[in-house]
């Protein structure tokens, strides 16, 4: 067999010419989502309302920014203390691994929008103790009740991203460093750590935009993100586009933080490639 | 009026708060229970069209997952909620000058909660799809059936078999989501335990018994997924 032939066998069959159905329905999908993005585009000029957009757009801004810091604050409270949780998770002690069991199982278990109302209506309700403690001005404010059930939440997520990590990492790996004479930090460190950073980013990544998505939630405890401005938006103008502005954000930003995700994991992995 | 104890406000009854969010629980359940059906047959042709060779049904179903992964579904909830009834009002007017309409709560939440359980689940199908090997189809249409025959008959099997488990993940995530409906007013687990909450000034109380009632119905599900992961493993070809 030639060179010319070998080449030949591995093409991928021709695609069918001519309208076959699947075709059509294809086309008509597609036509109907550019429809759709223009009558979006349509309406949105149409109903250009500069006095709109100079009112709201700077409030969106600042919600953009509530957002962004409540999420950075969350993810990054919820990666310490998801350093405990995982520990338990993977300890030989019962009481310890049942203990973070439990946790993880309450926090994946339960709806974020309850937990939220459970932080700050019903931890709220407690005034006077909270008061006598000094810890009222914490749970006075919509803002850090978010933060502290968001942290509490992403926390059980995290733990349980960075238990697979550590766990995918081969036995082998653990007893090498051990037999090299590193003492368990040390391996953790310089030898398990490098390892599970790279099957741990995706998850990671995916918590982080389902931190975003999930953030709009507490625009429903009066706090000013986004979500909440645009909420307040609505309630001003009745105007829909109020929301369809916020969707637009909303999936700029996850397409972003989506794509920025890959090309790290396209760095990181480079030395995997062939 | 004397405080009533715990005991009497998680009461069945007039003076109770049980009954309420009982009913609550059952519409939690329903809604989750009617939207799964549509959800796994929208998720799966939307894997079906990201899996075959023609480009425009991949980027049709691309676009689909893409918009209502990335919206949060509190977003898509409101769109849905204050949009449809603007547009639905703009065509019926074309024909009815002077109708109103008003978009049920439960109808809402249930096309919202679809969209995004599809947009999921679409994946997760659609890593099944690539782990049945070519030879199945194939071998399918060498004895002779026919293309739908082959998918219901021979591919469709296993692609329950492999996607199970994720589905599983995104029913947990939808009997979740459930609760999100609460904001637009739908008496379900969530706002009647909200009611309850602001009635009698219990909020902790009720909003724990809320949140013991999604861990309950986590737990029975796992148990009924166990249940039917065992029944389909007992099936496997050996």
């Amino acid at each position: 067999m030639s060179v010319s032939q070998a080449i030949a066998v591995d093409r991928p069959p021709p695609r069918a010419r001519g309208w076959p159905r699947v075709r059509i329905i294809g086309y008509a999908l597609v036509g109907l989502w550019s429809l759709f993005g223009i009558g979006i585009v349509a309406y949105l000029v149409h109903a250009w309302n500069a006095d709109f957009f100079a009112r709201y757009a700077p409030a969106y801004l600042q919600g953009l920014a509530t957002t962004l810091s409540l999420v950075s604050v969350s993810m990054v409270a919820g990666a310490i203390l998801s350093l405990p949780v995982a520990y338990g998770r993977m300890s030989k002690n019962r009481i310890l691994s049942g203990l973070a069991y439990c946790y993880v199982y309450f926090f994946r278990g339960t709806p974020l929008l309850v937990q939220t109302y459970l932080v700050y209506y019903g931890i709220g309700s407690f005034r006077p103790e909270l008061q006598t403690v000094g810890l009222w001005w914490f749970f006075r404010e919509a803002f850090y009740c978010g933060v502290f059930a968001f942290s509490l939440n992403t926390a059980a997520y995290q733990a349980e991203i960075l238990r697979g990590a550590i766990e995918s990492v081969p036995r082998g790996q653990w007893e090498g460093a051990a037999s090299l004479g590193l003492h368990k930090l040390q391996t953790l460190r310089k030898v398990i750590m490098p390892q599970a950073i790279i099957v741990a980013l995706r998850p990671y990544g995916n918590e982080l935009i389902l931190m975003i998505k999930a953030s709009a939630i507490v625009a429903i405890i009066t706090v000013y993100d986004l979500m909440g401005n645009a909420k307040l938006a609505y309630a001003k103008s009745f105007d829909i586009q109020a929301y369809i502005w916020v969707a637009i954000v909303y999936l700029v930003l996850v397409e972003i933080l989506r794509h920025g995700v890959e090309w790290i994991e396209r760095r990181i992995t480079i030395h995997l490639k062939r | 009026m004397p405080a009533q104890s715990i005991w009497t406000l998680l009461s069945w009854g007039p003076d109770g708060w049980s009954d309420d969010i009982a009913s609550g629980v059952l519409v939690t359940v329903a809604l989750a229970l009617a939207t799964l059906p549509i959800g796994l047959a929208i998720g799966f042709f939307v894997a079906f069209a990201k899996q075959h060779e023609e480009p425009a049904l991949r980027l049709a179903a691309n676009i689909y997952t893409t918009v209502f992964r990335g919206l949060p579904e509190l977003v898509t909830l409101f769109l849905f909620f204050f949009g449809m009834p603007l547009l639905l009002q703009y065509v019926v007017r074309l024909f009815e000058p002077e109708a109103t309409i008003d978009v049920n709560s439960f109808i809402a939440g249930m096309i919202v909660l679809a969209l995004i359980f599809s947009s999921y689940a679409s994946e997760v199908f659609l890593s099944a799809f690539r782990a049945i090997p070519k030879g199945q189809y194939e071998g399918g249409y060498a004895i002779g059936l026919s293309k739908w025959q082959t998918m219901r008959l021979v591919i469709l099997p296993q692609l329950l078999r492999i996607a199970f488990p994720g589905l599983e993940n995104c029913w947990l995530s939808l009997l979740k989501d459930t609760s999100l409906v609460s904001v637009v007013n739908l008496a379900e687990t969530l706002r009647n335990a909200g009611v309850a909450a602001r009635v009698t000034k219990h909020s902790f109380l009720f909003y724990s018994v809320a949140a013991l009632v999604f861990l309950v119905l986590a737990i029975l599900s796992s148990v009924a997924t166990g249940y039917i992961q065992r029944s389909l493993g007992r099936r496997e070809a050996r």
